[in-house]
């Protein structure tokens, strides 16, 4: 018992005992499903009976036969490129406009993170479907206002940009971190700055744009990712309705493997997606050199 | 009146104009970020003929409890109390569980010396960047396998195995407090669990709460495990509730937005309670997409 206790308490000994949660859970619910995943993709499998393996067949369906695929691919890629442009701008112009003034700024702050707090729930997806209807509100205010009204969410055109809208909406969160991280920006250049007779707008592009570089990349590839993996506002709303122009790459996923019970098809697209968002990131992090500003290495 | 003192007079007059201008328009764009909610509110206090009839009108005239009172009674002859019930225990338990591990991992990475240390600690920030779709078909069919499906144990037990995000976020937190407080208690004889439990887990209180108030809006909110896992109608969540309540009764959309108003309750309460501890954890991590 003693001997436990002193062989517990060696330092090598404690730091994994103190890490072993995760490195368990990440066996468990990250590796070896993985692992089972990469396997599935080259498999029928309906989790009744055993998988059966079908070589590159999967990938060939997918590529040449499967149109709501493609169909589901350019729907997520337009989402993700007008979404995450709108929303990084919309946030950052929010949070300069906060950090200026300091009065009520708590209130501002709240009122506009309180939307990405329940953006994603049902909850706001059926309001958001109800809000958009034909004789929903928009529709009555856009009436009031003598604009005929439109059939948002029944119109090719309009219905992906109903979503988009829902995704700009909750721009809080990124918000906020581009507050703290404008508030982090030292004061001593902005006096500097002024002592040199620069102005705010010179002052936000030579100072506080260039600071603030790493958390714009850091929001840049979190929403990016984030974006390709959107699944509950197609799901919720539209379906993937109208003529599949709002069928996100996720809501096929799920339809294929858990509607049509083709496990193995689902890891494959889910695969396919892991590669393009890897690629993605990739892309992102080696452009970074070129306009991510780092204070440590710079001057 | 001097020359000067008039100009000060000019400029501090256009500065109170430009406050008042700033504070319209934030006031006009805040009501306009809030609609949607208020929206919801209004509606789900209007009788079911009028929502859509006086859509654009925020005040509800007359004003009705009713559609609480029939959305209440949800479907299948279960009551929306249970779909509550059910999803308290689920966020209660999975934030439970985060924060639990989230304190024991990152004080093991934040303050022992470990060989092999930086291979785990990359891995984690690993896991944080794999998208959840490549998991879910894999876990989904782990669960069935385990005999899980139809409980709630997929939504709560891997909570317990620690997640990257909260772990980084307490790591952060651990890093700013100084090391001599564990090198005294451990000239003292203290162990590491004595450190761990005597001197960082009362320190680290706020970034528990932090890491506590986020995982249950995450949990609270959670439309895909209870779509993936849940089977029974005794067993579903709010969220997943609210969505087959409103397939089932789509002409009774007052109740609809009556039990949507419901479920965002405990959001909002936990906003308002927490609110520092949430602004300060998002704008440390950005935990939330």
């Amino acid at each position: 018992m003693r001997r436990l206790k002193h062989f517990l308490c060696r330092e090598k000994v404690a730091g994994y005992v103190f890490i072993m949660p995760f490195i368990i859970g990440l066996f468990v619910f990250t590796v070896m499903p993985f692992f089972t995943s990469l396997y599935l993709a080259f498999t029928s499998y309906n989790i009744l009976t055993p998988p059966k393996w079908v070589g590159l067949e999967n990938f060939r369906t997918m590529f040449f036969k499967d149109k709501l695929f493609w169909q589901s691919f350019w729907v997520t890629f337009k989402f993700a490129f007008i979404q995450v442009p709108i929303k990084l701008l919309f946030s950052l112009a929010v949070a300069i406009v906060l950090s200026k003034k300091t009065k009520a700024i708590s209130f501002y702050r709240a009122a506009f993170y309180i939307p990405s707090l329940m953006g994603a729930s049902v909850a706001i997806a059926l309001t958001w479907q109800q809000l958009f209807s034909y004789h929903g509100a928009i529709n009555g205010i856009l009436t009031a206002l003598g604009i005929a009204p439109v059939k948002w969410l029944n119109n090719p055109s309009t219905a992906l940009g109903v979503l988009i809208a829902l995704g700009v909406w909750q721009f809080g969160s990124s918000m906020l971190i581009f507050l703290a991280a404008i508030k982090n920006v030292p004061s001593s250049y902005h006096e500097a700055a002024i002592v040199d007779g620069a102005g705010p707008v010179r002052r936000f592009f030579t100072i506080v744009l260039p600071m603030i570089t790493p958390i714009i990349f850091f929001n840049l590839v979190n929403q990016t990712i984030g974006a390709f993996q959107a699944f509950n506002s197609s799901y919720l709303i539209t379906q993937g309705k109208p003529l599949n122009t709002t069928l996100y790459y996720g809501v096929h996923l799920y339809n294929r493997a858990f509607v049509y019970s083709e496990m193995g098809y689902g890891s494959a697209m889910a695969w396919f997606m892991l590669l393009v968002i890897a690629i993605f990131t990739a892309f992102i992090f080696r452009s970074s050199s070129a306009w991510v500003y780092y204070e440590s290495e710079g001057n | 009146m001097s020359i000067a003192t008039k100009r000060l007079h000019s400029i501090r007059r256009t500065r109170r104009r430009n406050t008042v201008i700033y504070h319209f328009l934030m006031s006009a764009f805040c009501f306009a970020m809030l609609y949607p909610l208020l929206w919801m509110l209004a509606s789900s206090l209007k009788p079911n003929t009028d929502i859509f009839v006086s859509v654009s009108s925020l005040i509800p005239h007359p004003l009705t409890f009713e559609n609480y009172i029939n959305g209440w009674k949800g479907f299948a002859g279960i009551s929306f109390g249970v779909f509550f019930r059910n999803s308290l225990v689920i966020a209660l338990l999975h934030s439970f569980g985060c924060t639990l591990s989230a304190s024991i991992v990152a004080f093991g990475f934040a303050r022992i010396r470990f060989p092999g240390r930086n291979v785990w600690f990359v891995s984690m920030i690993l896991t944080m960047m794999l998208p959840g779709q490549v998991m879910m078909i894999p876990r989904f069919i782990l669960f069935h396998k385990l005999g899980w499906v139809g409980t709630f144990l997929p939504m709560t037990v891997p909570a317990f195995f620690g997640g990257a995000f909260n772990i980084f976020l307490v790591m952060q937190f651990i890093r700013g407090i100084p090391r001599y407080m564990d090198e005294a208690a451990r000239i003292d004889g203290c162990s590491w669990y004595g450190i761990y439990f005597y001197i960082i887990l009362p320190l680290i209180v706020p970034a528990l709460v932090t890491v506590m108030v986020l995982s249950f809006i995450g949990s609270w909110g959670d439309f895909m495990g209870s779509l993936l896992y849940l089977n029974t109608p005794q067993k579903y969540t709010v969220a997943y509730a609210l969505k087959l309540f409103s397939d089932s009764s789509f002409t009774d959309f007052g109740a609809t937005f009556a039990m949507s108003v419901l479920s965002m309750i405990p959001i909002l309460i936990i906003f308002f309670v927490f609110q520092r501890n949430l602004i300060e954890g998002i704008s440390l991590s950005g935990v939330k997409g």
